[in-house]
């Protein structure tokens, strides 16, 4: 195979040596139970579940699996804590135990952020520097809340909803968990929470964090399992309030499920979020932007910039640009600190991508991707990038969920705007321009609830998250984010 | 849902803008052949449509694919340009690889009683087109009264015509239904005499299904059965086939639509 | 002789204007006695689909408007209401009121309206935010209408009722489809053409009269509306909106029934719920500062 050179061995020079982050300090144990009423019991059922690192397919651990039974002594003691502890504690009081789960998680970060990149599969750098220290500053905004709760709805009588049953994904596992708690425990709530079936650990070691706070028993409960116990969680009578981030379909399931009661529900779902390139932008920073838009976190980003509208004037120019800057991204082991993109987060999912990019190529758009090596073990995609796309690609509609970015040209403002919200999402949008009134034509005009100008995929604790249209409703984070979980009267 | 399908395919997907690129071009085309890959089973668009200047682009995305590609031609809009000009500009896009010529008749010289003149004009284009089919737009709305439609009708049929084209868009009125009915009687007393067909292409407000269905039967009234195919029916359109499509999803699934859920391209 | 009067025909209003309803069909208002007040149109889902389509044209322009602007044009609808007082507390009586609670009917409607018209330019203030974000950008969240809204009128407080659920609507910057209330559906009629002559531009305000059982689900089903208000509706009925809605993940709210006459059916809230938060993000230029500014 001689003719054949791969770009690597076609450089002269250096190799980066693998920076391997070490597992040694990492306390994972063999099997997990449920975190009922502040206890670790076994699954009614007696069945539990392998989770595994998909960088290299080996077990990490097994996971209780929750049935209907299970469920119901969660929420039974969720319902318990709220009626005889949690609503009757001062306000202030409530604070300082948020604050306290807080400040255990930072004191673990790093083998948060360690477990986390074993059972996600997301870069180590990623899981260091913004999931875990993010989870951590979420407790820590909330906490402040729960005390000040008058100001955040003043002249308004309010109180909080009762038991909060609460979905959670696998792209950002303890960020997730930590935009579920914290603010439903600030308003006074008390939550039954499922993590995702691939991605449960950092939940369960969350779960033993909050067993070493001394937080009163079933404030917070964590069952894990499948779609079937997060069902259990939805339908089960006592259950006041669902929140749900993940896909579309099974948002709509969920809003079907909860008709007829007094649930009050909040969605976070699907997004196909355009990134809007304009002629006068500054390319290099936007070429950043682009990069950090789709292939952050593997594309597992509900508000991936993954509709990429260039201006036609600079669109070579950009193409041009963004290729080689795919050129340079490390495609590896999520725990070497080298690494760009890590693993996909399953075979399912790894399974959906490649569907897609081959329906991408089906329907005749150019595909690139950079000539890198990807480990033979494990769940990998390269950074995949589609140009020669129109609005009517079934791959510039509907959402990959992986390192897939498809590129459309336009000519003018009206054009891209009416093709931006061109799509029953409208979770995010991205617009790069130097012109400041064009920036704030865009963001009045895009029809999503988050929209990075000359930026893009930041995220705070202060700060609302949240779609219109299909993308769900009620804001995540910030002031906002308390509505959720309080009832106005 | 026969019908709507039946427009869909009759449609001549239009872009003709100052403002028109290859990326615009390119991504139309897409759309010609996918109309709408959510759901199975739906046509193509008859063709598309566009300047001269974009016909290259076209044929490459649409290479060896049966829709057609429809060139305006003949100083589109007005047709205020030399003889020379029109026919240059009719030669180049027909080498470019357009199926079909859209040219627009002088209405100056037709509302000046310059009939010979209108005629003439047709003939050397017809004649420069070769084998792409021609379509002669009489731009009715500045030919002002019906009787003018019909004059204009029988010298574009006589001078060579493969259809007859009401509109180039951009002047109001346009397509309406007074105009497509006295044109489709043009062709029907021109096949009635000589048993050959003319083509009908009402081109210009006409962005519902609701209209489209309605000049339909008004084809299937006048010419009868076999005119109801793209070969002899068109609608010019840019946004029309987003509401058909619309309509179609809507009796599929029971549910009024959003234009979010079509691509616009 | 007596003079004969003049009768009026009672249609419904799509885009800004009054049409019948496509399908030709009526139904007979009956007052005491069993007299027929009026024939109203008995509106079909075409009729509702109508009025989505006229809804969703004028959204972009009324959404854009400024805040001042549309609280002038929602004072000026109390203003022409004011000057219909009689007519509308005739028709009141004519469904059946006493005339004072009709009275008292009219006039809390036109002060509701003078409410809402006041918060057209603050409610922003209050619900919009500046985030105080860990990175160098400058955060900020602002409150934009839902889109297109469908309303199901109150069956009881036959004007107040409505308008406490369409005006905080349109006062946010949304666009509405109201089906009038079967039971009283002249003063919607009438209310219509106030907001005909109040500078409310056509299509922002759309009102179809006719059975809840035949309007209200084409509306909640149809996938351009984006949320549905009403109040008091039976369990059932909310239930299968609630179902329905989920197609498009459509934003729903029933109300509880409530006292309309009271102050506390008003209130921000009610535009509140219409109302997504849109957050924006920018970098702020840190020369030399540790963090990477894009």
């Amino acid at each position: 195979m001689a003719k054949k050179t791969t770009k690597k061995s076609n450089e002269t020079g250096w190799e980066y040596a693998p920076s391997l982050e070490s597992i040694g300090h990492i306390d994972l144990k063999e099997s997990y139970d449920l975190f009922i009423d502040g206890k670790w019991v076994k699954p009614s059922s007696g069945k539990y579940f392998e989770t595994i690192n998909p960088a290299n397919e080996k077990v990490l651990a097994k996971v209780a699996h929750a049935n209907e039974e299970d469920v119901d002594r969660a929420v039974k003691a969720a319902r318990k804590a709220y009626d005889t502890v949690w609503s009757k504690m001062p306000a202030s009081e409530r604070a300082k135990y948020i604050f306290r789960i807080a400040r255990l998680m930072q004191e673990r970060a790093r083998e948060l952020s360690v477990i986390e990149t074993l059972d996600a599969g997301k870069s180590i750098r990623e899981s260091r520097d913004i999931d875990v220290p993010l989870a951590c500053n979420h407790f820590f905004y909330y906490a402040g809340w729960a005390d000040k709760l008058e100001y955040a709805f003043p002249i308004r009588d309010f109180e909080p909803l009762g038991v909060a049953g609460q979905i959670i994904p696998w792209n950002f596992p303890l960020l997730m968990a930590a935009w579920k708690i914290a603010p439903a425990l600030a308003a006074g709530n008390t939550v039954v929470l499922k993590p995702a079936e691939t991605t449960p650990l950092t939940a369960l070691k969350l779960a033993e964090i909050i067993e070493l706070s001394g937080l009163p028993p079933g404030v917070v409960n964590i069952v894990t399992g499948f779609g079937d116990t997060g069902a259990a969680i939805v339908e089960h009578p006592e259950v006041n309030k669902v929140a749900f981030t993940g896909s579309t379909a099974v948002g709509k399931h969920i809003q079907r499920a909860v008709a007829g009661t007094d649930k009050k529900v909040t969605l976070e779902l699907g997004g196909k979020s355009s990134n809007i390139i304009f002629e006068d932008a500054p390319i290099d920073q936007a070429v950043e932007g682009i990069v950090n838009g789709i292939f952050f976190n593997q594309g597992h980003v509900c508000c991936a910039g993954s509709r990429l509208f260039v201006q036609e004037s600079v669109a070579d120019l950009v193409v041009r640009k963004l290729k080689q800057r795919m050129d340079s991204l490390y495609v590896g082991d999520p725990l070497d600190k080298n690494t760009d993109i890590g693993a996909i987060n399953s075979k399912e999912q790894l399974e959906v991508i490649n569907k897609y990019i081959k329906i991408g190529i089906e329907e005749g758009a150019e595909m690139y991707q950079p000539n890198c090596e990807i480990p033979s073990k494990g769940y990998f995609c390269k950074p995949t990038l589609f140009s020669n796309v129109a609005q009517s690609n079934v791959i510039a509609q509907e959402e990959i969920f992986g390192p897939v970015l498809t590129i459309q040209t336009f000519r003018t403002v009206d054009e891209v705007i009416q093709k931006a919200n061109n799509s029953p999402y409208g979770l995010a949008a991205g617009v790069w321009t130097d012109k400041g009134s064009r920036i704030f034509n865009l963001t009045s005009k895009l029809r999503a609830g988050v929209v990075w100008a000359n930026t893009y995929n930041k995220f705070d604790p202060a700060s609302p998250f949240g779609g219109y249209k299909e993308s769900g409703f009620g804001r995540e984070g910030g002031l906002h984010g308390l509505r959720a979980y309080v009832k106005l009267k | 849902m026969q019908g709507l399908k039946m427009v869909l395919n009759m449609i001549d997907l239009t872009t003709l803008e100052g403002k028109d690129t290859p990326g615009k071009v390119k991504q139309m085309c897409y759309k010609a052949q996918h109309l709408h890959d959510a759901y199975t089973g739906l046509p193509t668009v008859a063709a598309v449509c566009v300047y001269p200047s974009m016909v290259g682009v076209a044929r490459k995305e649409l290479k060896g694919n049966i829709v057609k590609i429809a060139s305006v031609s003949t100083a589109f809009p007005s047709g205020q340009a030399p003889m020379s000009v029109k026919l240059e500009d009719t030669r180049f896009a027909v080498s470019e690889g357009a199926d079909e010529i859209d040219m627009v008749i002088s209405r100056g010289k037709f509302l000046a009683g310059e009939y010979n003149f209108v005629f003439d004009e047709i003939a050397a284009i017809k004649e420069a087109c070769g084998k792409a089919r021609l379509k002669v737009i009489l731009e009715t709305g500045e030919l002002s009264t019906l009787d003018n439609v019909r004059r204009a009708s029988d010298i574009a049929i006589h001078a060579g015509a493969d259809f007859i084209k009401t509109s180039t868009g951009k002047i109001q009125p346009a397509a309406t239904m007074q105009v497509t009915y006295t044109m489709l009687m043009a062709i029907r007393d021109h096949y009635d005499r000589t048993g050959i067909m003319i083509g009908m292409k009402p081109a210009g407000g006409i962005s519902t299904s609701k209209l489209a269905l309605h000049n339909l039967v008004m084809v299937k009234e006048v010419l009868g059965n076999q005119w109801l195919s793209n070969e002899w029916f068109r609608f010019g359109a840019s946004s029309l086939a987003n509401d058909v499509l619309m309509q179609i999803m809507k009796t599929e699934t029971g549910l009024y639509q959003s234009p979010d859920y079509f691509s616009m391209d | 002789m007596t003079r004969l009067q003049v009768l009026k025909t009672y249609k419904i209003f799509i885009g800004g204007q009054f049409p019948r309803t496509e399908s030709g069909r009526y139904y007979s208002l009956k007052g005491k006695d069993d007299f027929d007040i009026a024939n109203v149109c008995l509106s079909s889902r075409k009729d509702a689909r109508n009025a989505v389509v006229a809804a969703r044209k004028a959204f972009g322009s009324w959404s854009e408007r400024s805040a001042f602007n549309r609280g002038q044009i929602v004072y000026r609808i109390a203003e022409m209401l004011e000057g219909r007082r009689s007519q509308f507390i005739e028709e009141l009586q004519l469904m059946g009121l006493t005339a004072a609670n009709a009275a008292k009917e009219v006039d809390a409607t036109v002060d509701r309206i003078v409410y809402y018209a006041g918060w057209c330019d603050k409610y922003q203030q209050i619900v919009s935010s500046v985030n105080p974000v860990a990175s160098s950008h400058f955060n900020f969240s602002v409150a934009e209408p839902t889109g297109v809204v469908g309303i199901v009128a109150p069956e009881e407080s036959p004007l107040l009722g409505l308008v406490s659920l369409l005006i905080p609507a349109i006062a946010g910057g949304n666009t509405v489809v109201l089906v009038a209330s079967e039971k009283y559906p002249l003063s919607a009629v009438t209310l219509a053409e106030v907001i005909h002559s109040s500078d409310v531009p056509g299509g922002v305000i759309n009102i179809i009269t006719g059975t809840a059982d035949e309007l209200v689900s084409p509306l909640v089903s149809h996938l351009d509306v984006n949320a549905m208000t009403s109040a008091g509706l039976s369990k059932e009925m909310a239930s299968a909106m609630q179902v329905q809605a989920a197609d498009n993940v459509k934003r729903v709210f029933n109300y509880p029934a409530m006292d309309w006459s009271k102050a506390s059916s008003q209130g921000l809230s009610m535009i509140e719920d219409l109302q997504e938060i849109k957050t924006t993000w920018h970098p702020i230029e840190n020369i030399g500062g540790a963090t990477s500014s894009y």
